[in-house]
């Protein structure tokens, strides 16, 4: 026997009960930690100028609050939590049933994003180099909305799986690390919903 | 039929070819190759920034003189500064973590091995474009090549009305890129930290290197994510006339230097919290003692952790913050001398009645320790505000950042390649090159930053091309100089040590130095899959328990 070998089988057996956390939750509450830490620097900057905008348009004149399409956002958090817990149980009709209710929400949301940038870009002159407010502004939604289009793809990902028919109960823990992701993309909204439309107008 | 079963293994045994094995390393995902690629890239980086710095250091030597242009110089001390954090020091850091924490928590490979190849690459690519910027900056505006802002890039220096061309968008676009790759890197150590240790391997016995590169780890993801989103904000400003730091439509240019140092002063702990991993290991084992004061150490380290997050404005008393703001950071940036105080003892407390074994690793940690503790009190000499205010973006700050930077971590990095060497390569280095790498590098770095303090001290400030003679500055600056020939001496024995070892040098054995960590379990170097059968463990030194069962660790912890 060689030294490798002696040393190995002086090892004591394995513990069979030894769990670790799911490496896949863990990377996503890291990947989360490190977005937060990239949002909390945009919201510091939105909210170091409220008010210091020097020229027009101020939002307190273009900015209305997307309350309907901010509802859409939130409740696509439910549906989600719904979807993991019915694929959890092994209901894979109604997985795919409430996973499609996210997107169309999720979807329905960036559309609200659409026609408010249109309104402003075409109606009211504003754009991301006509002042600070528009820098900061549409940075910051901008940020948000880029992450709500990047959950949306993964979500439609997986969405094409379910309808081939390649997403079941063992998918589960996967699916349920997506949603955190989905999860947090809503959380922020909170926060940016929170900075743009209440305090600075 | 026979002869052809012959022939096979004869031609099996050649080595494949260079396209083959090139074509192996490029696409490997398996983290000692990918630790090993970062290291030699960040070694290639060290040469290119020393050469940097040596030409710095010509232009200098005398007053009035005229090696370089001072536009050269300003681009030297950028690319230096810029070089030596993001792709010498980071990539060093990375590839000691690569290689060693899946080895040491006992584990096959990382949690993710094509995020963790995916990572290397964006760095690598990320300082391949900051030099690009040498051919492709200039574009059509004849304005420049290389990133000549400073490493921190202050506003409005970074507009576009003060930096023509396309320097500052390659050195914008480098450290965003190089960023992605960091932060997926932490990701990375710290799910591999959480989630691949071995069956026993508790929290509370996890290596000290494994406790401290979880701390690294942590840090990089709220840490490097704001100089990340400060970039993408500069790059909006630079590409689509946004206003953050344009002063002239009520921008400002104090949040960028709020920004940066939100990254740039924790980063120095990111750096240098691998270095003290490093000593944690060296320390213990060429005292042949155990750790003194484990739990401590753990604790200091996250409270280092913590208190380096609010410290970032004793880089900015000169702007003029309130009173408020420049106590709270007095006070932060003093208390964070204590848990770094706390290491100190803990380690001479290891060593203390020890058999100290001077092997080149331990001579590194021993340079480390005193010169680490010089550091951290010039850092309390600059943290009080007022010592600030005379002394700031003088050669006193240079020499000072230097200690911690070269005199701390770059001596722990270098005992860490001298310790592991024989593992990573399987062959053991020549001790006399590496007493001679040592006493060089050691000599060259007091001459060099001992003696810069003092024309910082005598208001030589930093970032000038030249000086007029008279002002007291000649003499220092000459000694300074004389110390980069024998600091750029030091290195080359140490590349000829490594290159000359990997070839001629002895066959080192699993475990040369009577070590208790589980890297040293395995052969040198590891096989692909680490470990035959998963090792269990039940004690912080796995192999003491294995080569002691009649007085194990694990009976006393």
């Amino acid at each position: 026997m060689n030294a490798t070998a002696i040393v190995a089988a002086q090892m004591p057996v394995p513990d069979p009960n030894w769990v670790l956390p799911s490496r896949g939750r863990v990377a996503m509450f890291c990947l989360i930690a490190a977005e937060s830490a990239i949002f909390t620097i945009f919201v510091v900057a939105y909210l170091f100028y409220v008010g210091k905008n020097p020229v027009g348009p101020q939002p307190k004149d273009v900015l209305d609050a997307p309350i309907f399409y901010s509802i859409c956002l939130l409740s696509s958090s439910l549906t989600i939590h719904q979807a993991v817990k019915a694929l959890r149980t092994g209901r894979s009709r109604n997985f795919g049933a409430w996973w499609l209710a996210t997107i169309v929400l999720g979807a329905t949301f960036m559309f609200g994003t659409f026609t408010e940038w249109h309104r402003l870009i075409y109606r009211d002159g504003l754009t991301i180099s006509t002042n600070l407010f528009g820098t900061t502004y549409y940075s910051l939604v901008g940020l948000h909305g880029f992450h709500v289009v990047v959950g949306l793809l993964c979500l439609v990902t997986v969405m094409t799986f379910t309808l081939l028919g390649k997403v079941s109960q063992e998918h589960a823990d996967r699916v349920d690390v997506l949603s955190l992701y989905w999860h947090f993309v809503d959380t922020v909204w909170v926060a940016v919903f929170t900075v743009v439309y209440i305090l600075g107008r | 039929m026979s002869t052809d079963a012959i022939a096979w293994p004869s031609s099996e045994s050649l080595s494949p070819p260079f396209v083959d094995r090139l074509h192996e390393w490029i696409t490997t995902v398996d983290h000692k190759r990918l630790g090993i690629m970062y290291i030699v890239y960040a070694l290639i980086f060290l040469v290119i920034g020393g050469i940097e710095a040596t030409v710095m250091r010509i232009q200098l030597i005398r007053p009035l003189n005229d090696f370089v242009s001072p536009q050269v110089f300003n681009r030297m001390f950028t690319m230096h500064g810029t070089t030596m954090i993001f792709f010498v020091a980071m990539p060093l850091v990375f590839g000691f973590a690569n290689y060693l924490l899946p080895l040491m928590l006992g584990a096959r490979d990382m949690a993710f091995p094509r995020l963790n190849a995916f990572s290397f690459w964006l760095t690598a690519f990320g300082g391949l474009l900051l030099y690009f910027s040498v051919l492709g900056a200039n574009g059509l505006y004849g304005a420049g090549n290389a990133p000549d802002v400073g490493w921190f890039a202050y506003a409005p220096l970074t507009s576009l009305a003060f930096s023509t061309g396309h320097s500052t968008d390659f050195w914008t676009l480098s450290l965003l890129v190089s960023g992605f790759g960091s932060i997926g890197t932490g990701v990375n150590i710290v799910a591999t930290i959480i989630s691949m240790r071995c069956p026993g391997m508790t929290l509370g016995k996890m290596p000290l290197f494994a406790w401290l590169n979880l701390v690294m780890g942590a840090m990089v993801l709220v840490v490097v994510s704001p100089l990340t989103a400060a970039q993408i904000m500069l790059m909006i400003d630079r590409y689509l006339g946004g206003h953050f730091f344009d002063t002239q439509a009520g921008g400002s240019a104090v949040i960028w230097m709020h920004f940066f140092w939100i990254f740039g002063h924790p980063e120095v702990y990111i750096l240098v919290i691998p270095a003290f991993a490093v000593i944690s290991e060296v320390v213990p084992v060429f005292s042949r003692k155990t750790m003194f004061g484990y739990p401590v150490m753990v604790g200091a380290t996250v409270a280092i952790g913590f208190l380096s997050m609010s410290v970032w404005a004793h880089h900015m008393f000169t702007v003029g913050m309130s009173q408020m703001g420049n106590t709270f950071f007095v006070i932060t940036t003093m208390a964070i001398s204590v848990p770094t105080g706390i290491k100190i003892f803990n380690w001479l407390a290891t060593m203390w009645g020890g058999k100290i074994i001077f092997k080149t690793p331990m001579l590194f940690a021993i340079g480390f320790l005193f010169q680490f503790l010089i550091a951290g009190l010039t850092g309390i000499m600059l943290a009080a505000a007022p010592w600030d205010w005379q002394l700031t973006a003088s050669y006193f700050v240079v020499a000072h950042f230097h200690y911690v930077i070269v005199g701390a971590i770059i001596f722990a990095l270098f005992g860490a390649f001298y310790y592991w060497y024989p593992k990573m390569s399987g062959k053991m280095y020549n001790e006399t090159l590496g007493q001679w790498h040592f006493w060089l590098f050691l000599i060259g770095f007091h001459l060099t930053f001992d003696f810069m303090h003092i024309p910082g001290l005598l208001g030589m400030p930093r970032r000038i091309y030249t000086y007029e003679p008279g002002r007291g500055w000649e003499g220092w600056n000459l000694i300074v100089t004389i110390g980069v020939v024998f600091q750029a001496l030091g290195v080359l024995v140490f590349i000829y040590n490594l290159l000359w070892s990997y070839f001629r040098g002895e066959a080192a054995g699993n475990d040369p130095w009577d070590a208790w960590t589980l890297e040293w379990s395995t052969s040198s170097p590891p096989p692909a899959y680490n470990f035959a059968t998963m090792p269990t463990v039940r004690s912080r030194r796995p192999l003491w328990d294995l080569k002691h069962p009649e007085d194990p660790d694990w009976k006393y912890e």
